[in-house]
């Protein structure tokens, strides 16, 4: 039987989501539904003086209209930061409270202040109009670089300080620049990035009275996360009476790993009011409410020799969390950013420090790469800068300080089990036909363009666990992953998985390594998650996790089927269990015809006994079924690499900036389904080239949002790039059997430096994220005149 | 969206008799409806002009071209006729929005909605266009009156737009990269009479850039634009673009346009 592990097999999913057969949150609708609308604070920072709900109570259709008072009677517990992070000094990290619904003050624009609860969606949003809310409103915190220097938005937590976190050796980097021929500095914005997962988020809380159990849809993407936070923190219901169900779900990116004040109040009101409550949020509650990411303020330097050897790099940061501590907004700007901060390179010493602090805007949490699209962009930026600077090459610099020994122990954190940074460099020059840029160059110039071209070699830590270490940084959860194989007795297979698909097309890939491990067809397996009554407990799908942990407890699990299976089959074929072997789905006696089909085994497992034909005996001491699980945790992060090359031209007329040709040639390790893998690299590279030239969050002075709609939110789209150029190489990872590494977020980490490096590259001068069209346009009005003052 | 009276009517008499100033006339609803979903805009009736058969359709004749009111993008966009006589307007209808718009959208509500940032407004300007009213004619320099502001009373109701046919011209937008309204956008249309250079997206309200009339009204060349200064105060400055770009993009995208009249 031919491998399907490697195959461009088609989404078995598609058919569903394309034809609009697939079940998302919104479209669950209960006998006895109620509609909520939430009343949004307006304002940026206020304090919460009184909220007269009487009007709003009277209208029509209005069936309950709840505020953050009766948040506190009912002890409803807050919002919660799930990552402790210590300071330099080694005290805690400050964090205010963060109540599902304000009771004393609102802290950014779209803060949570009441919910209307109606018979009918507009029912509840023409009430929530009459809730009388008077606010003291008081001068918002609104920029990340500005913050530490602000009035003090909580009385507890001066300078607005979360945490200023040190990882490095000061002294040490102290001493390498010391003795420096030459330090390249850089001042670098990291723009802060709305999610735009295309589905809204959404919540449908079932409370059923007379079992006390809350079923709750939600859009997520881990529903038993979800689960465990709503039960032990906010207190709604034990984990045993809350079950919650992430159908399909239209995206996350990140946005979607932890559940928000709205699936609090939807189960807290469900439970209060015995009727099902419905939240589904539009757009510009999406843009206002969802976690936003990025928006670091940093500078670094990198210290060198002439002959461009690394000896050095510090890196200074303002990272902006918002208003709140979110679940992941704490880890994000300091493990997953400053260990990646050196790059793939040898850095004999460094540091990164992180002053987190909170401002006025949505809270900031993990967004596709969560903290290594950051640090990816200050190194890279950094080296091609160093390279301008020493008159080197771009790709001889990089070249010159990767290392060429795995594991490599890189500066900071991480052992790096394998790689070849120098063979993935070398074959994307050659895709990009580095040798033609000069070339290309002048036939841009010769139709008035300006053509510039950029590097980024990157490797990230993702496939996040393992969990021993992930929780000895400060993790409050394991990070470990589960499966359960489950054979039916006529021979098809349902896998359970902890993880979850919100578009990476795990029913595809994880019945791939099913029907493989199993020799089962891959249309007799199927994919089950993101229903914690299904299946066991599980972390869920982000940080590039999903095949390389979840993937492998599918393995692990498999591996336990046989092995049971082995057993059986030789109980039925009366021969010793070492005797058969294993292979394509069929338990063979070795050096005979004798066998049995691993459905055959698996029949025999349901139906132990004699029943006219039917003669399955079970060995002694065997229990009757096939059903395995497996929870894994591995030993090591995974570290995925790559080198991307970025070719713009620009206009000079009108500073538009066109992306003319991008190659990205990356190392995942084993590649299970190239289809899928190029659609993530696809989508990886579209929004980090979106960050680079198009989006951003913009927040004016009073902390309103600007980009509140795709009127002003730049999305980027299918005729702002060119045909991507794409090619893997592969060091298989030596954390899990499979050899995988992770492909959903390199993408993201590694085209905005490389884009931006090309754009730096054309223009001659550094540049901010995004390159508007305005902004290129200056830079080149002042190389126009500088040029002309030259001649 | 809060509730109203919803009214279909197939006549125009009996549309201006519904209308109040509670009231808007809906053709394609591409402003109304979104505006009315945000809570922007509310009505108590709403008087839906689409059955109205006079109001849709298109005639050419040797010097105009006449659009009825109702008539979509997509139509002007498709239009044989139209491509022939003014292949400039055929192609600003084909760069309005998205194929959904375009197939929604109307010629009519695009102008009475005078969106500072819209396209056709600047075809009126540069095609010396007269709007027929259910009860006059308007010519286009009186009709854009401010930022979403138009000669328009109460009730009145667009019927059609004439365009005069030129003996060149040419759009040229650059677009908002979120919304792909235009950022600038230029209409440059030489008459016999004289030239025009309708800009959009540049200020409050569409206007007939004199700077560069009179420089192509002596040479018709787009180095005739090279030494036009464009002054940037009164130009729209906002998080996509400051009014020293938008004065630049004015010059630049009126050079465009001519060099592809």
């Amino acid at each position: 039987m031919a491998s399907l592990v490697g195959s461009r097999v088609e989404r078995k999913e598609d058919k569903k989501l394309l034809t609009g057969r697939g079940k998302y949150t919104a479209d669950v609708t209960f006998a006895h539904q109620t509609y909520a609308y939430f009343v949004r604070s307006p304002h940026a920072r206020a304090q919460i003086k009184n909220v007269d709900i009487s009007k709003a109570a009277k209208a029509s259709g209005v069936v309950a209209v709840l505020t953050g008072k009766d948040i506190v009677n009912d002890k409803i517990g807050g919002l919660i930061a799930g990552w402790r992070i210590k300071s330099e000094d080694g005290s805690d990290m400050k964090v205010p409270a963060h109540p599902p619904l304000a009771s004393e003050s609102v802290n950014y624009v779209g803060d949570h202040v009441a919910v209307v609860i109606a018979e009918s969606l507009d029912e509840a949003r023409n009430a929530a109009e009459l809730v009388k809310v008077d606010y003291k409103v008081l001068k918002a915190v609104v920029k990340t670089d500005e913050a530490m220097k602000s009035d003090s938005i909580y009385k507890d937590i001066p300078k607005n300080l979360c945490f200023d976190w040190l990882l490095g050796d000061r002294a040490k980097v102290k001493e390498a620049f010391d003795g420096a021929d030459k330090i390249i500095k850089v001042d670098l914005i990291n723009n802060r990035l709305v999610p735009n997962a295309m589905e809204p988020r959404a919540a449908n809380a079932d409370y059923n009275p007379s079992t006390e159990e809350i079923t709750l849809y939600t859009t997520s993407q881990n529903p038993h996360l979800a689960r465990i936070i709503i039960s032990a923190f906010n207190g709604v219901a034990p984990e045993n009476k809350l079950r919650v169900i992430a159908p399909d779900v239209g995206g996350g990116f990140g946005s979607k790993i932890y559940p928000y004040a709205e699936e609090v109040v939807c189960s807290w009101a469900s439970k209060k009011i015995e009727r099902p409550v419905k939240w589904v949020g539009d757009r510009t509650e999406s843009f206002l409410s969802d976690c936003h990411g990025r928006d670091h303020v940093t500078h670094a330097e990198l210290a060198v020799k002439n002959d461009g050897t690394f000896l050095g790099f510090k890196n200074e940061t303002i990272a902006n969390l918002g208003a709140y501590a979110s679940v992941f907004g704490t880890v994000t700007p300091t493990y997953l950013f400053g260990p990646c901060a050196t790059g793939v390179y040898k850095m004999p010493a460094a540091y990164s420090n992180v002053k987190a602090v909170f401002t006025n805007t949505a809270p900031v949490d993990a967004y596709r790469g969560a903290g290594r699209p950051e640090a990816t962009y200050t190194i890279e930026v950094l080296v091609e800068k160093a390279a301008r600077e020493l008159g080197m090459d771009p790709a001889e610099i990089r070249m010159k300080n990767f290392p060429t020994e795995f594991p490599f122990q890189q500066t900071l954190v991480h052992s790096v089990d394998s790689g070849d940074y120098n063979a993935g460099l070398k074959k994307a020059m050659e895709v990009a036909d580095y040798k033609g840029y000069e070339k290309r160059r002048k036939d841009s110039e010769v139709n008035g363009k300006i053509r510039g071209i950029g590097f980024c070699t990157y490797f990230e830590a993702c496939g996040i666990a393992p969990s021993a270490v992930v929780m000895s940084l400060g993790c409050g959860i394991g990070l470990w992953e589960s499966a359960e194989v489950r054979f039916n007795p006529t021979g098809n297979v349902t896998v359970f998985t902890g993880s979850h698909s919100h578009g990476q097309g795990h029913d595809t890939t994880f019945a791939q390594i099913a029907a493989d491990q199993l020799g089962v067809p891959l249309e007799n397996i199927e994919i089950s998650h993101g229903d914690t009554d299904k299946g066991p407990f599980g972390y869920g799908t982000y940080g590039s996790r999903s095949l390389t942990v979840g993937g492998t407890a599918i393995v692990k699990a498999c591996d336990k089927i046989i092995a049971k299976g082995k057993k059986v089959a030789a109980k039925m074929l009366e021969v010793n269990e070492s005797d058969v072997e294993f292979k394509d789905g069929e338990f063979i006696v070795a050096k005979s015809n004798q066998k049995k089909t691993i459905g055959e085994v698996a029949f025999a497992c349901y139906l132990p006994g004699t029943y006219g034909e039917v003669k399955s005996p079970l060995p002694e001491g065997e229990e009757p079924g096939l059903k395995e699980s497996s929870f894994f945790d591995p030993a090591n992060f995974s570290f995925p690499a790559g080198s991307h090359i970025c070719e713009v031209e620009i206009d000079p007329d009108t500073g538009t900036t066109e992306v003319a040709k991008y190659t990205a040639i990356d190392d995942f390790g084993t590649i299970i389904n190239p289809l899928i893998v190029e659609g993530q690299v696809h989508g990886g590279l579209v929004q980090g080239i979106g960050q680079a030239l198009y989006e951003n969050c913009h927040y004016d002075d009073s902390g309103q949002l600007i980009t509140a709609s795709y009127m002003d939110y730049t999305m980027p789209r299918a005729d702002n790039f060119p045909e991507f150029k794409l090619g893997f190489t592969c060091t298989p990872a030596t954390s899990n059997p499979l050899g995988t590494k992770g492909c959903g977020e390199a993408g993201a980490i590694a085209s905005p430096p490389a884009v931006m490096n090309a754009v730096m590259n054309a223009l001659g001068t550094d540049i901010s994220m995004p390159a508007t069209a305005e902004k290129v346009w200056n830079a080149c009005q002042k190389m126009k005149k500088s040029n002309s003052e030259a001649a | 969206m809060k509730t109203f009276n919803y009214h279909s009517t197939k006549d125009v008499k009996e549309a201006t008799k519904l209308a109040s100033s509670s009231s808007a006339f809906l053709a394609g609803g591409m402003t109304t409806i979104p505006s009315m979903k945000l809570g922007l805009a509310s009505y108590k009736d709403i008087i839906d002009i689409k059955r109205i058969k006079k109001l849709s359709g298109i005639k050419v004749s040797g010097k105009s071209v006449t659009i009825g009111a109702t008539t979509k993008h997509a139509e002007v966009a498709n239009s044989k006729e139209i491509k022939k006589a003014i292949p400039s307007l055929a192609a600003l209808a084909e760069g309005i929005g998205d194929p959904q718009v375009r197939n929604r959208g109307t010629i009519g509500g695009s102008i009475a909605n005078n969106d500072p940032a819209a396209d056709y407004p600047s075809a009126c300007i540069a095609l010396n266009a007269t709007i027929h009213t259910s009860s006059r004619k308007i010519s286009a320099d009186k009709f854009f009156a401010g930022m979403f502001e138009t000669a328009l009373k109460k009730g009145e109701l667009i019927q059609a737009v004439e365009f005069q046919v030129p003996e060149k011209s040419c759009y040229q937008k650059y677009p908002n990269p979120a919304s792909r309204y235009a950022i600038v956008g230029v209409y440059v249309a030489k008459h016999k009479s004289g030239v025009n250079v309708g800009v959009t997206g540049a200020k409050s309200c569409v206007y007939n850039e004199k700077n560069i009339v009179s420089a192509l009204s002596k040479s018709f060349s787009s180095s005739a634009i090279d030494n036009v200064k464009i002054p940037s105060s009164g130009m729209n400055s906002d998080i996509h673009a400051s009014a020293e770009y938008r004065a630049n993009m004015v010059k630049i995208f009126a050079k465009k346009a001519v060099d592809a009249c």
